[in-house]
């Protein structure tokens, strides 16, 4: 009787609607979230597949004449483009020397190169949505590779900041005394150097590189995950559940991550989502300082630093192209931030 | 617990932060960043050129030794000179601040009372189109980077419409302020009043839910009224205080501007240091970034307790 009893219960528990299937309940109501996430969806699909090769691989490659304007059509490049090499490498001298011509043995290696040369413009010449840049990199793919570096540095770098102030706030919170005020100290230290200073000064000691980057912006913007994390561990420490799993003999790191984490993983997620927009937009202006991504490597940021003096003699594709994909990922970003926070805590709408 | 205890015992709990941010910053540059005699002496290193820088830096010390020099450069202000200008690194912070300076209180004024104006009308119109447009037009206008807007409207005023000089910076303030410094203020202020003016809504939104404009409703004032005379003066406390702790970051926050219009400020002093590893400059601005960053905080929680009296002194 009293086994089936508890039964029922745990079924009819499993079955309510939990903080997540209530959250995206409400979320697929929200047109503009739906909207949002269509775009980040489609930016990640983007990033991956370039990331896997199948798209952008060859954006290094000179593909068309310098500064080529956007065009849809094939034929006016490779115009523009078979003029280079001689103008008729069949002619030859004009009258037969090659006896006592000393280059006469070399004529016909020149005229396949030329030939070559000829060939291999005419197979770059392709469509060019956004035309192309300074060196005849198609811009298309300059920015969908450069979403690889952009995207996955926010990715990576908001994932880092947020297990670190998780991690830092979870211990404070939880175990308190001296290890809180160790932590505090710390967050102390990190939140009285102004953000963006911290940011510099740590760059200036490390390399270039793509994990430096993360790394650089993970770990100096740990302090505000931290400080709600704290919060939420210290209220959630003393609650009923928490003294229940105690009671039933679950460990510190049990109660702290099994049962404690779950109940504040919506605060994480909705810090996440703040981190990536930050991360991106820092990682963006530290390539265009130079301080970024290595020359070889392609980021929205890197882009942007062409685009000052293009801007000036009129070539707006690079800017547009930038500039344009970075507004719409992070718009879409924030949108979805705002609404994700709406739907996991209804009550702050009121 | 009256003011003067409280002052006193925040600036005694400042003591320990102040020894942390100079130990980060010791270790950052000291220990993390590498020999920095091989830094100055370049690609060809030859030890004996090695050696002498090593001793002329004092780093062929022990690291206990070498903080405690440190400890004292700061609280002596005087942290020896620029590696890359030979500059005093004490007259670089003091010349510095000035160009800063010149751009960031206009920046502040202008635009905290554009963001409470606009804040303002768009919590009167709260839940409509127009609120709910404007904040979208912020947030699309918070996700263009900051580099898009200073290259366009560099080259739409500089350039293309020729209203302001493209960059400079003279000795003359007055020219400054009225030649150079309008246009990277005026981008300052374009891109800055987004969040200010959806944080601001957010604080007076907060206001509105409170007992005193109830009653203020109650005996009959006008929504104007209670928006001007009521809400605005206790949303004032969270924005001044905003405006006010934000001010450290803001010194340097300029520094994209300050680099794109060649303004000699010190943010971009500090870019400039960081590409060019100019450890003496980085660790000045940082360290005194920090201290000044600390004291503002203290003199906020003062201004805080000073306009809202409710806050007690704990």
């Amino acid at each position: 009787m009293n086994n089936t009893n508890t039964l029922t219960t745990d079924l009819v528990r499993h079955d309510s609607a939990g903080l997540w299937r209530l959250a995206w309940r409400r979320l697929r109501q929200d047109k503009v979230a739906i909207a949002s996430l269509c775009v980040v969806t489609i930016f990640a699909v983007m990033m991956i597949a370039s990331y896997m090769g199948l798209i952008a691989s060859h954006w290094n490659a000179e593909v068309a004449p310098s500064y080529a304007p956007p065009s849809l059509h094939a034929v006016t490049n490779v115009a523009n483009t078979k003029v280079v090499g001689i103008a008729n490498p069949q002619a030859g001298p004009p009258v037969d020397i090659s006896d006592i011509d000393p280059l006469a043995p070399r004529y016909q290696e020149w005229k396949e190169r030329t030939a070559n040369i000829a060939h291999e413009q005419t197979q770059h010449a392709t469509s060019l949505i956004l035309g192309a840049d300074k060196w005849g990199h198609d811009i298309l793919s300059k920015t969908i590779k450069g979403s690889e570096v952009s995207i996955s540095v926010g990715i990576l770098a908001a994932f880092l900041a947020v297990v670190v102030g998780t991690l830092l706030g979870a211990v404070g919170g939880y175990f308190g005394g001296v290890l809180d005020d160790t932590l505090e100290w710390f967050y102390n230290i990190f939140t009285s150097i102004p953000y963006i200073l911290l940011i510099l000064a740590v760059a200036a000691v490390f390399s270039r590189g793509f994990v430096t980057i993360v790394l650089i912006l993970g770990l100096t913007s740990w302090t505000s995950v931290y400080r709600l994390v704290r919060a939420e561990y210290m209220k959630h420490s003393e609650r009923a559940y928490v003294r229940a799993a105690e009671a039933l003999g679950a460990s510190h790191t049990s109660r702290m991550f099994k049962h404690i984490l779950p109940n504040i993983s919506h605060v994480m997620l909705v810090q996440y989502s703040r981190y990536v927009v930050d991360a991106i937009k820092a990682e963006v202006i530290l390539s265009f300082l130079g301080l970024g991504i290595p020359v070889d490597m392609v980021s929205w940021g890197s882009i942007l630093a062409e685009t000052q003096e293009e801007v000036v003699i009129g070539k707006w594709s690079q800017i547009i192209a930038a500039g344009g994909s970075m507004a719409i990922l992070v718009t879409a970003i924030s949108m979805l931030t705002d609404a994700l926070r709406d739907a996991l805590d209804p009550k702050l709408n009121e | 617990m009256s003011m003067t205890s409280f002052i006193i015992r925040r600036l005694w709990q400042m003591l320990p932060t102040l020894l942390g941010v100079m130990l980060l910053i010791f270790l950052l540059f000291n220990w993390v960043g590498g020999d920095p005699a091989y830094i100055l002496a370049g690609k060809v290193s030859d030890p004996a050129l090695i050696a002498s820088i090593r001793k002329q830096l004092g780093i062929d010390q022990s690291y206990l030794v070498q903080f405690w020099v440190f400890i004292k450069q700061v609280f002596t202000f005087d942290l020896g000179r620029s590696w890359s200008t030979n500059e005093l690194v004490s007259h670089i912070l003091l010349t510095r601040l000035g160009p800063t300076l010149t751009l960031l209180i206009p920046v502040l004024l202008l635009e905290t009372i554009i963001a409470v104006g606009c804040a303002m009308l768009v919590a009167y119109v709260r839940g409509s189109l127009t609120d709910r447009i404007v904040m979208m037009c912020c947030t699309v206008a918070m996700s263009i980077s900051f580099l898009v807007y200073i290259i366009v409207f560099q080259w739409l005023f500089g350039f293309k419409l020729g209203w302001f000089p493209v960059q400079g910076w003279t000795n003359s303030f007055w020219v400054n302020l009225s030649h150079y410094a309008p246009l990277p203020i005026l981008l300052a202020i374009l891109v800055d009043v987004a969040p200010s003016l959806r944080l601001y809504r957010s604080f007076i939104l907060d206001e509105l839910h409170h007992d005193y404009v109830r009653t203020a409703r109650a005996k009959g004032l006008t929504e104007k009224n209670i928006m001007l005379k009521h809400v605005l003066r206790n949303a004032a406390i969270p924005i001044v205080t905003n405006v006010a702790s934000g001010l450290p970051s803001a010194l340097v926050g300029l520094f994209l501007l300050e680099f794109f219009f060649s303004i000699p400020g010190l943010g971009r002093e500090m870019v400039v240091a960081v590409s060019n590893s100019d450890f003496p400059v980085i660790k000045a601005v940082t360290v005194y970034l920090a201290v000044f960053t600390m004291v503002v905080n203290l003199l906020v929680d003062l201004l805080y307790r000073w306009l809202d009296p409710r806050v007690a002194y704990k």
